[in-house]
């Protein structure tokens, strides 16, 4: 292409309209009329001259799919949960164990466990996800197969983990040994992909609050994952998501379960440090 | 070997006047971002062209952009500016050029590129989420396409 300079002087000239956002609603969210979530919090200090605030994608949903959540009778995504916590008490794989069979009840001994993933892991020398940690004891402690990254049990047993989290802060790590997969996940999230030439943060740190097409644009949280969508009905991973929003800037995506998305995952779960774990979340 | 094989295109049309769009890469801009010559030297059509600003595999420009003329197509965007009014204030040369690659004109834009097959990170195979191998993307819009959308936006005048 020929360029020549002069461009800047034309663009200082165009006085765009200021794009106000539109504001998340107001509304809170209170689960069983007794779980409390923190759906927005004051922005972590990495964020600092970025967001002030962070919010969770609950806000930016319709009133219809807003009320969903509100009681596990009517989150879809429950059913999902009672499958998994099916297949924690089931014997599989070599060894002639379950997941009871050394955590015994989900319900206390995974307390707190999502809240803090993806982190280090001193053994395996890398950041690992929730999904990794899952596969790990399934093939190491079970001495069975390991799931698909982002097939259906594994995402309803991240849901029925995350569950036991619910309403507990978000609070990954971003320094010591994870910092350099965490400056690797912020290098992905402001990199413009594909023919689109679009980045994480074009949608969803500029112009959250804004409608693309017929979609409010959210901050891209991920306190709620696995998720439940309307639109394909049924639990949705992290990797999943990235890969429909990859997809859509016209590029080349990366796999679930890549060094890539475990990265980027760690960087998106670190935005919303101290927003609440909402797992498994209700979206369009 | 595209570039050769639309070279040799145009030598067969020789004395037929623009013949042959140029490829995305040799569109000439001038210092503003904005493309004089029309891609194709046939007149857009303004309805085509309207056509392709509300279609979602095409220019889908309603996503980001509020038209009020298009108004019959739902839900249209708040990423852009409104559109309205927008062949009054903007010459037809600029128009061609922020379609063609409006970061020509807007270094950072959100915009893409609609005339343009360069300079991508890990482009991929149309919406399918898989490689494509640079040599082989086309432009989102192809050059006829392009003067269809400069001709309606010429339109929208207040
Ligand atoms: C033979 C015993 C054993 C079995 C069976 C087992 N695990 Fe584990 N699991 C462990 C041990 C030991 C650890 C902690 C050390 C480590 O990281 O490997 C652990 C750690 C975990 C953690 C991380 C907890 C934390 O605080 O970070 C999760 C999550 C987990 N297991 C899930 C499962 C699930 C789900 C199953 C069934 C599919 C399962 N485990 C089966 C022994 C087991
Ligand atoms: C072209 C705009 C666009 C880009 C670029 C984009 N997304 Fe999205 N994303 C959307 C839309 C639209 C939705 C659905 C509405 C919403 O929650 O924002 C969405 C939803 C999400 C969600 C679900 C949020 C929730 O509350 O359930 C996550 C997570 C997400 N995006 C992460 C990402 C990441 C990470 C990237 C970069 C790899 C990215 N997105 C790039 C448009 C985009
Ligand atoms: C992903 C969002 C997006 C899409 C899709 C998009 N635009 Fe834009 N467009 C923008 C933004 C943002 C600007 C503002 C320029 C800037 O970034 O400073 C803009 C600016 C413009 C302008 C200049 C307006 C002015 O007031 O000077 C025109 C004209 C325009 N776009 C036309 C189009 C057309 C035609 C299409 C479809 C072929 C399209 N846009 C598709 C985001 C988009």
């Amino acid at each position: 292409m020929k360029r020549k300079t002069g461009r800047a002087f034309m663009a200082s000239l165009i006085v765009l309209p200021v794009m106000a956002l539109a504001e998340a609603d107001d509304d809170t969210l209170i689960i069983n009329e007794e779980i409390e979530i923190v759906t927005k919090a004051e922005a972590p200090a990495h964020l600092e001259g970025v967001v002030s605030e962070v919010i969770s994608g609950w806000h930016f949903r319709s009133d219809e799919t807003q009320a969903l959540e509100l009681d596990d009778f009517e989150n879809p995504a429950l059913v999902y949960t009672d499958q998994a916590l099916d297949t924690w008490n089931a014997v599989e794989g070599s060894e002639g164990k379950s997941c009871a069979s050394c955590h015994d009840d989900v319900e206390t001994s995974m307390q707190g466990v999502r809240a803090v993933y993806p982190k280090w892991d001193e053994k395996a020398g890398e950041v690992q996800t929730l999904s990794m940690q899952i596969n790990d004891c399934r093939e190491a402690n079970m001495g069975a197969e390991p799931y698909k990254y982002d097939s259906a049990p594994m995402a309803a047993m991240e849901a029925l983990i995350s569950l036991q989290s619910r309403g507990m802060p978000v609070d990954v790590a971003i320094d010591g040994p994870a910092a350099e997969t965490w400056e690797q996940g912020k290098e992905l999230y402001y990199t413009r992909t594909g023919q689109l030439e679009l980045s994480c943060a074009n949608c969803h740190e500029q112009n959250y609050g804004n409608m693309i097409r017929a979609d409010h644009l959210s901050q891209g949280q991920i306190n709620g994952f696995p998720t439940y969508r309307l639109k394909n009905a049924k639990l949705n991973t992290v990797h999943g998501r990235f890969k429909g929003c990859v997809r859509d800037t016209r590029a080349e995506t990366y796999a679930a379960g890549s060094p890539e998305f475990v990265a980027l995952e760690l960087y998106v779960a670190s935005r919303g440090n101290g927003l609440s774990v909402e797992a498994p979340a209700v979206r369009n | 070997m595209k570039h050769v094989l639309l070279t040799l295109a145009a030598v067969g049309f020789a004395g037929q006047a623009f013949a042959t769009p140029p490829v995305p890469s040799e569109v000439e801009f001038d210092e503003y971002g904005a493309v004089e010559a029309s891609l194709t030297g046939e007149p857009g059509d303004p309805a085509r062209g309207a056509e392709v600003m509300v279609t979602r595999s095409l220019g889908n420009c309603v996503a980001c952009h509020q038209v009020d003329d298009l108004s019959e197509a739902p839900f249209h965007g708040e990423v852009g500016p409104p559109l309205n009014g927008v062949g009054g204030y903007r010459t037809e040369a600029e128009l061609r050029g922020i379609v063609i690659d409006a970061k020509m004109i807007f270094p950072e834009t959100m915009m893409p590129g609609f005339y343009k097959t360069t300079g991508f990170i890990r482009p991929g195979d149309g919406y399918t989420g898989k490689a494509a191998k640079e040599e082989d993307l086309e432009p989102i819009l192809t050059a006829q396409q392009v003067e269809d959308v400069v001709a309606y936006l010429m339109t929208l005048q207040d």
